[in-house]
C-alpha cells in the first residue's frame, strides 16, 4: 500500500514538476483569473446584483473550465505517447492505474490551485457585505468537482491521440455535450418534441445540473456520487483505451 | 535470469515475432540482431513488458511477466529505441525521478544518481534541461534512467545509435564491464558491437531465430572461414587461379585485385571443410609454391556476410549462381 501511494505520488511530482517547468501553468492560471475578475464584474453583475454572493462570480465555470481544463489534460498522455515516453513510463515497475491516478491527481491539484487564487473575489464580498460563506465553501467544492470530472474526460481523450489538438477538440465537445444537457433551452426542445424523459435524463447528466445544487449550499449525496462515478467511469476508460494500444 | 518460451506477436494478421525461444543468464550479454522490421524491438518490448505477448512467456528472474509483472519489472532497467526522454525536466530532475519510482528515497536516491550520472559522463548537464541536450546526451540520460536502481537485468535497444565513434567505444565498454554481473541483451545493427561486448548473439530474421551462437560460432558460418587471401608478384591472374583451382577442398577462387603486375586473390574452402583451416591454408601454400609471395592471410569469417547470407537467402542464392 505504501509503495502504491509513494508511485503515485512519484508520477504526480513529475507531472508538477514537468508543469511548472513549461510557460503554460503559468499562461493558464492569469487567464484563468483575468476570466474571473472580468466575467464576474463586468458581465455578471456582480455590483447590480445588489447582493453578497458569489453567484455572479461561479455562475461562468462551467464554461470556463469547457475550454481551459481540455487545454490542462490533453497532453498528459498524448505527449507521453509522441515523445515515447509512455514506453519508460508503463515499464516501470507500477502499475498503469498508479500512472493514470498520479498523473490526474497532479493536473487536478494544478487546477485547485488555480481556482484557490480566485480568493480575492471572496475576501471583496466579505469586505462589501456578509454572505453566507456556507454556500460561498459547498459552491467551491462544486467547482473543484466539476474541474475533475471536466479533467477526467480531458484525461480520457488524450490518451486516444498522440495529437494534443485532437484530444483537446474532442474534450471539449464532450464537455460541452455534458454542459449542454442542463441548459433550460434543451429542456424545453424536448419537451416541444414530446420527450421529456430525455430532457430529463440529459439534464441528469449534466454537469449544470449537479452543480447548481452546489450553488444552492446543498452537499447532496446524489451529486457527490454522480461527479465521483463521472471521474471514476473517464479514468478507467483511460486505462482501457492505454491496454488496447499496447496490445496493438 | 531472462527466459523467453515460443514468444510470438501478431499485429493483425502479421506476424511480427514468431515462436522465438532463448534464456539469458548472469554474466552474460546477448547481442540481438536482425535487418529492421525483424522483429527485435517488439521482441524487446514483450520482455519488458510493455506490449503483452499473443503467445508464449516471458520470465524475468522467475517472475511471469504477465502474471506478476511488477517483481519482474524491478529487476529490469529498459532503454527504449530512441531513447525517450521527458523534455520538460532537468537531467537531474529525470533520474531524481526515475529513482523514485524505483523505491529509492532520500540517501539512496542520491548515491544512485551520483552512480549513474558518472559512469554515463553527464556531469556537465545535470542542470541542463533534456530539451536542450544534444543527442548524444540524451541518450546516455535514457541510459542513466536504466542502470539507475542498478538492475539484475538490462534490456538495451539500440544503445549505442546516434552516439559518436567515440561513445559508442565507451558505450560498448560499459556493456561488457556490466555484463559480468548481470544479464543483458542489446540490439544492434552495427556488427563490431558483436564482437567488441557480447558473450553470445542471436540473429532474428522476419520473426524468427535464424542464427545463436559465440561470435566465433557464428563467424565460422561465413563462406570466409578458414579462406586464404594472398598477394603474387610476377604471374598473370588467369595462372593464379586456374593453378588454385587444382588445390583439394576448394570451392572458388576469385581474383581481387590485379595492378601492377602484382595479383591479389582470394581461395574459399568447401563449406564442410572450413573447420579444418589449417590443413587448407597449408594445401594453399604448396600450390603456390615456387611463386613471389608478398603477402598471405588466413581469414577469420565475416560476421557481416554471415548476416547477410542468414537474413537475405533469395539474394545469396543468386550470388552461388
Amino acid at each position: 500500500m505504501s509503495t502504491t501511494f509513494g508511485n503515485i505520488q512519484a508520477i504526480a511530482k513529475r507531472e508538477l514538476t514537468g508543469f511548472f517547468a513549461s510557460p503554460v501553468a503559468y499562461v493558464f492560471i492569469v487567464i484563468f483569473l483575468l476570466l474571473c475578475g472580468a466575467f464576474t464584474f463586468l458581465f455578471g453583475g456582480f455590483f447590480e446584483r445588489d447582493q453578497a454572493s458569489l453567484a455572479a462570480f461561479f455562475m461562468w465555470h462551467p464554461w470556463f473550465y469547457l475550454f481551459l481544463v481540455p487545454a490542462v489534460g490533453m497532453r498528459l498522455w498524448s505527449e507521453e505517447r509522441r515523445q515515447g515516453t509512455i514506453e519508460l513510463l508503463l515499464t516501470m515497475p507500477i502499475t498503469s492505474s498508479q500512472a493514470i491516478l498520479g498523473k490526474f491527481f497532479a493536473s487536478w491539484a494544478f487546477l485547485l490551485l488555480a481556482l484557490a487564487l480566485t480568493f480575492p473575489v471572496w475576501i471583496t464580498v466579505n469586505y462589501l457585505g456578509s454572505p453566507d460563506n456556507g454556500v460561498i465553501i459547498c459552491t467551491y467544492l462544486g467547482s473543484a468537482l466539476m474541474a475533475g470530472a471536466y479533467l477526467s474526460i480531458a484525461c480520457m481523450t488524450s490518451a486516444m491521440t498522440r495529437n494534443q489538438v485532437v484530444a483537446f477538440i474532442v474534450s471539449v465537445v464532450i464537455c460541452l455535450v455534458l454542459v449542454l444537457g442542463g441548459v433550460p433551452r434543451v429542456k424545453e426542445f424536448f419537451d416541444a418534441i414530446n420527450l421529456p424523459w430525455l430532457g430529463s435524463l440529459a439534464a441528469g447528466m449534466s454537469v449544470m445540473t449537479h452543480f447548481d445544487a452546489f450553488q444552492r449550499g446543498v452537499i447532496d449525496f446524489r451529486d457527490l456520487v454522480f461527479f465521483g462515478s463521472l471521474i471514476g467511469l473517464a479514468l478507467f476508460t483511460t486505462g482501457v483505451i492505454l491496454r488496447s494500444h499496447r496490445t496493438g | 535470469m531472462i527466459r523467453v518460451e515460443n514468444l510470438t506477436k501478431l499485429f493483425g494478421t502479421k506476424r511480427a515475432v514468431d515462436g522465438i525461444s532463448f534464456s539469458v543468464e548472469r554474466g552474460e550479454v546477448l547481442g540481438f540482431l536482425g535487418p529492421n522490421g525483424a522483429g527485435k524491438s517488439t521482441t524487446m518490448r514483450m520482455i519488458t513488458g510493455f506490449i503483452p505477448p499473443t503467445d508464449g512467456k516471458v520470465k524475468v528472474g522467475g517472475f511471469d511477466m504477465v502474471e506478476n509483472p511488477i517483481p519482474a519489472k524491478r529487476l529490469i532497467g529498459y532503454l527504449p529505441e530512441n531513447a525517450p526522454a521527458y523534455t520538460d525536466m532537468t537531467v537531474s530532475g529525470f533520474l531524481g525521478f526515475a529513482a523514485e519510482i524505483r523505491g529509492l528515497r532520500g540517501e539512496a536516491k542520491k548515491k544512485a544518481i551520483h552512480r549513474a550520472v558518472e559512469m554515463c559522463f553527464l556531469e556537465n548537464v545535470l542542470h541542463q534541461s533534456v530539451e536542450t541536450l544534444s543527442k548524444g546526451y540524451r541518450h546516455r540520460t535514457c541510459f542513466a534512467q536504466s542502470i539507475i536502481h542498478d538492475p539484475d537485468v538490462l534490456v538495451l535497444d539500440e544503445p549505442t545509435d546516434g552516439l559518436d565513434p567515440n561513445q559508442k567505444h565507451e558505450v560498448r565498454g560499459l556493456i561488457k564491464r556490466m555484463g559480468e554481473k548481470k544479464a543483458i541483451i542489446f540490439s544492434t545493427h552495427i556488427l563490431e558491437e558483436v564482437d567488441a561486448a557480447c558473450s553470445r548473439a542471436i540473429i532474428i530474421d522476419r520473426g524468427k531465430i535464424v542464427a545463436n551462437g559465440t561470435p566465433q560460432e557464428l563467424r565460422k558460418k561465413s563462406e570466409w572461414a578458414g579462406a586464404v587471401t594472398l598477394r603474387v608478384k610476377g604471374v598473370a591472374g588467369a595462372a593464379v587461379s586456374s593453378k588454385l583451382y587444382q588445390v583439394p577442398l576448394v570451392n572458388r577462387v576469385t581474383v581481387v585485385e590485379e595492378k601492377d603486375g602484382r595479383v591479389t586473390v582470394s581461395v574459399f574452402p568447401k563449406p564442410s571443410e572450413a573447420g579444418a583451416n589449417g590443413e587448407f591454408a597449408r594445401a594453399v601454400g604448396e600450390a603456390a609454391h615456387g611463386w613471389h609471395i608478398e603477402q598471405l592471410q588466413i581469414e577469420e569469417g565475416r560476421l557481416d556476410e554471415v548476416f547477410r547470407s542468414i537474413t537475405m537467402p533469395d539474394t545469396a542464392q543468386e550470388v552461388k549462381k
